[in-house]
């Protein structure tokens, strides 16, 4: 049975359909990603799925239990690191986590208990007794996560997780996420970076304008959208390359404003032809998750 | 499907971790907050009393000070209450979005509003009761045992206040918009509802006004308590300050739901 599963979410804004029809299934222990561009409604869905909105229709369920109905006993399972960071500003690392501890009928001996390997977690040991003020950026995303893990959940939800952070403290927040997944949680996790959604999550949907136009394993998709070499090609004589060359050695091209995008099943022959080709510079490389996003989602900018 | 945001509140001790982390901020600070909030009431009192009583036979029969200690209880405790639930109540619920992280744990928008009602009516008690305190030393009271009573008259007042606030709270765009409700709601009611001079005084149709006004009412029973006397009507008095209090903490939970839960 799925940890949490949807079917034929919907939620209007006014006139504006921000969660159109959206199915989801969650099994246990997997790490579910939600893609998709600014507004396409990955926020509101996560919402909806914590039963902190009612949807206009369609039914929830987390743990066998109805969303958002039975939110309140649901929530004491889950755990959710939002958007933006909302640390209490007015106590100290330790503090927060009593504090918050606290909202979910821990006694003060349970928190505590749980403090030093919560510290430990968000590599924040040093810093127990500072201001939230004097934590940087990475610190204060890994201490939301850590805050998160205060009620031991089974479930995980994360909004952006490492939008903003530098890629050591990204890849720091990866290495927290897998434990987390190595001990058996679940995860569900909202993100604009494809190369995480591809290291991290076992499953993904793409949404666009709150409608799913994808689902499936990153491989799966990636075999399934696009072709298994990339090729990138820069330069002034591009157009005169294109037309002499494209048919032939692409399976597929297109021009995004200075580039050529080719696409290819190997790409040996194109190789071949591009060593002669001094004037023009190139990238090859396989085809990846971002390539998927923009075939689906399009290239232009969303707001 | 769509949730009914006029349901009635539902009420349980679940609060009580909201209002313990209001006031686990609050006693980081107390000593000086307590200080900060005593100062301005207990000027305008010993200024106002001694300075202005002194041209003054008597108000209503007694020395001014003595008449002017009961309003400084009732609106220090309603300023109090007030500036809680707007401008803290406002930081926590929009500015640090600390509401936001509760609602994602077992807690509901409910426990949280109630919480911060009652945390506010908790802190406008300590203000009513730290004014009391300096009224009890300069001997102002005329009877220490009816004084007492003014206690639980301060805890309504603190309740009917945080309750009115809390609209105010739930419908701001921006800290700016709470000058509005001081300029339209509370310093028309420290001016009319007889803090400084008997309601008496006005024309008629102030005093019909004033008699609308939940000030009024909270200063109908604290004077007397402070006086000497038993307050005449005490439950009609009492009745209209848990109504004020009820119906603001009803729709300012309604409008809080639709701002946070839609
Ligand atoms: N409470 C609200 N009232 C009106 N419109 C809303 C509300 N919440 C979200 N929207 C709109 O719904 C759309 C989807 O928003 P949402 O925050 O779910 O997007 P998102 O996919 O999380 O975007 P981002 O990647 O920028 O975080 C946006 O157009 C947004 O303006
Ligand atoms: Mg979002």
């Amino acid at each position: 049975m799925s940890v949490l599963s949807a079917q034929h979410l919907r939620k209007s804004y006014g006139d504006q359909a921000v969660v159109d029809g959206v199915n989801l299934a969650i099994e246990k222990g997997q790490c579910f990603g939600i893609l998709g561009p600014n507004g396409a409604g990955k926020t509101t869905t996560l919402r909806l799925l914590l039963g902190l909105i009612a949807p206009d229709s369609g039914q929830i369920q987390m743990f066998g239990h109805a969303i958002p109905q039975q939110a309140r006993e649901v929530r004491q399972r889950v755990g959710v690191v939002p958007q933006l960071d909302n640390l209490d500003p007015d106590f100290s690392v330790i503090e927060n986590f009593m504090v918050y501890g606290r909202y979910f009928g821990l006694s003060k001996t349970e928190i505590a208990q749980r403090i030093p390997a919560l510290l430990d977690f968000a590599g924040l040991s040093n810093r127990a007794d500072a201001k939230i003020q004097d934590l940087s950026g990475g610190m204060k995303r890994r201490l939301t996560l850590a805050r998160a893990l205060v009620n031991d959940p089974d479930l995980i939800f994360l909004d952006e997780p490492t939008t903003g952070l530098d890629p050591q403290a990204r890849h720091l927040m990866w290495q927290g996420l897998r434990r987390l997944l190595n001990q058996g949680k679940t995860i569900i996790l909202t993100t604009h970076f494809m190369e995480e959604a591809e290291r991290l999550c076992d499953r993904l949907v793409i949404l666009d304008h709150g409608r799913l136009i994808a689902e499936g394993a990153p491989r799966e998709l990636i075999a399934q959208h696009i072709e298994p070499c990339v090729t990138e090609l820069y330069g002034e004589n591009i157009a005169h390359w294109r037309d002499s060359f494209a048919a032939q050695l692409c399976a597929r091209h297109e021009n995004v404003g200075e580039t050529l995008f080719c696409y290819s099943s190997d790409g040996a022959a194109l190789m071949q032809n591009l060593h002669t080709q001094t004037h023009l510079r190139f990238l090859h490389r396989p085809a990846s998750l971002e390539d998927v996003f923009l075939k689906l989602t399009g290239r232009e900018l969303r707001d | 499907m769509s949730r009914n945001y006029l349901t009635l509140p539902t009420l349980s001790l679940r609060f009580i971790p909201v209002w313990r982390r209001n006031y686990l901020v609050w006693k980081k600070l107390a000593i000086p907050a307590i200080l900060g909030n005593l100062a301005d009431p207990m000027l305008y009192m010993l200024g106002l009393g001694y300075g202005l009583g002194s041209l003054m036979p008597s108000v209503a029969g007694v020395p001014y000070i003595a008449f002017l200690a009961a309003g400084t209880v009732c609106y220090s405790t309603m300023n109090s209450a007030t500036f809680e639930v707007l401008y803290s109540g406002f930081s926590r619920m929009h500015v640090q979005k600390t509401w936001d992280a509760i609602l994602n744990t077992p807690l509901t928008l409910d426990d949280v509003v109630l919480g911060e009602l009652v945390w506010a009516s908790t802190k406008s008690l300590l203000s009513g009761i730290a004014i009391l305190v300096i009224i009890w030393a300069l001997q102002l009271q005329a009877s220490f045992w009816l004084s007492l009573w003014i206690i639980p008259v301060v805890v309504l007042i603190g309740f009917c206040f945080s309750g009115m606030g809390l609209v105010m709270n739930a419908v701001s765009p921006s800290y700016d918009f709470f000058l509005y409700y001081f300029t339209l709601v509370i310093t028309p009611m420290v001016l009319l509802c007889g803090v400084f001079f008997p309601v008496s005084q006005m024309p008629a149709i102030l005093q019909n006004i004033a008699a609308f006004l939940p000030l009024t009412h909270a200063i109908n029973l604290v004077r007397p308590l402070m006086l000497g006397h038993i307050p005449t009507q005490a439950w009609l008095h009492v009745m209209v300050l848990i109504a004020y209090g009820a119906a603001g903490f009803y729709i300012a939970l309604g409008l809080t739901r639709k701002r946070l839960l839609s």
